[in-house]
């Protein structure tokens, strides 16, 4: 298990590992594994991660690791 | 004075020509449907929406605001609502970007405090250079201050959009000889932006000069929205055209009816004046 802060709350989440090598910084998730433990695949999403923005290309890519902070947004309605 | 054009008469930001000078915001409906009729009633063509936080793990069939209102039929405008400093207000217009596409027409501000929703104007134009260096389009909300609006104009922001008065306060323009030296001195559309209550509001605003006029209260708080949302469509042009037409000077006296003074069936002739000048 490892644990991300997801819009400020914190939640644990099961490494799986599909095949996909764990790189040497210990990250074994990646962005769209981690949509699908939401039920947030297919959604009009944009993601920061620490800060900075996680293309929509790189979502594939193993690069999450214990103590992330993710930011998970969509369009509201707003003035 | 601004050139009055008479012939094409579009809202152009951005190098793009918009036929609405009105544009809404998204928030306060009572549902999506609703969000959609008074968007469409109004005519506007560029719409704001704000950026929020997903809800986690809950109704995962929950309606989604792009799927009601489509970047194919609008031009959406992400806003920085609820941003407080200038770290918030670029982050958020960062992920809009990538949530729309690489879309870079933004509204940006920076507000100073939850009561007023005053703009903070130090803050407002640090965010604002940020994005413009980062390839942003800005359209930014200030107060109605001339100087920080010419310097916002200078560093690059396509549109400038005072208040009229607080946000969502529906007062109206509360100063409008602020709002004409902002539009004398500025060569980018000025849009008033919040405090608009009624449609006369977003007449008088036109008939200032204003370029366009962006709202959400006074349509979605209206008793009927759709159907105030179609008074702001025609106050805004009733507005435009008026601006272009050139108003008649305003005089306290000399009178001049607007039928023949010959000719009446009258008996006596008008009393006579007592001013000699007349």
């Amino acid at each position: 298990m490892i644990q991300l802060i997801v819009n400020g709350q914190p939640r644990r989440f099961p490494v799986r590992n599909h095949g996909k090598a764990q790189d040497s910084d210990g990250r074994v998730l990646n962005i769209t594994d981690l949509l699908e433990h939401m039920g947030l695949q297919g959604k009009r999403i944009a993601i920061e991660r620490n800060g900075e923005i996680v293309p929509r290309s790189k979502f594939d890519q193993p690069m999450l690791a214990d103590g992330d902070r993710l930011e998970i947004v969509v369009a509201v309605g707003g003035g | 004075m601004r050139k009055r054009e008479t012939v094409l008469d579009h809202l152009n930001i951005a190098d793009k020509d918009y036929s609405s000078r009105l544009l809404v915001g998204t928030g306060k409906y009572k549902d999506f449907s609703e969000t959609r009729a008074a968007v469409d009633a109004s005519g506007a063509e560029i719409i704001t929406v704000a950026i929020r936080r997903t809800n986690l793990g809950q109704n995962p069939d929950e309606p989604n605001l792009l799927d009601v209102l489509p970047s194919s039929q609008y031009t959406l405008l992400p806003n920085t609502a609820g941003c407080y400093t200038v770290e918030d207000a670029v982050r958020t217009l960062r992920l809009a970007r990538e949530l729309l596409d690489g879309h870079t027409l933004v509204k940006l501000e920076v507000l100073g405090d939850p009561k007023t929703l005053y703009p903070n104007m130090v803050e407002t134009i640090k965010a604002a250079e940020i994005l413009i260096k980062e390839g942003f389009q800005v359209m930014v909300y200030t107060s109605d201050d001339p100087i920080a609006a010419k310097q916002l104009e200078e560093i690059g922001c396509v549109a400038i959009m005072p208040l009229a008065s607080l946000i969502g306060s529906g007062m109206g323009i509360l100063n409008p000889w602020n709002l004409q030296i902002i539009i004398e001195n500025a060569s980018v559309p000025v849009i008033v932006d919040a405090g608009v209550g009624t449609a006369s509001d977003a007449a008088i605003a036109m008939e200032l000069g204003c370029d366009g006029v962006l709202m959400n209260t006074a349509i979605a708080a209206a008793q009927n929205p759709i159907l105030m949302a179609s008074a702001m469509k025609k106050a805004v042009e009733a507005g435009r055209e008026a601006y272009l037409a050139g108003r008649m000077p305003k005089k306290l006296y000399s009178a001049s009816p607007s039928s023949p003074v010959e000719g009446t069936i009258a008996s006596s002739s008008a009393p006579a004046s007592k001013d000699k000048s007349i």
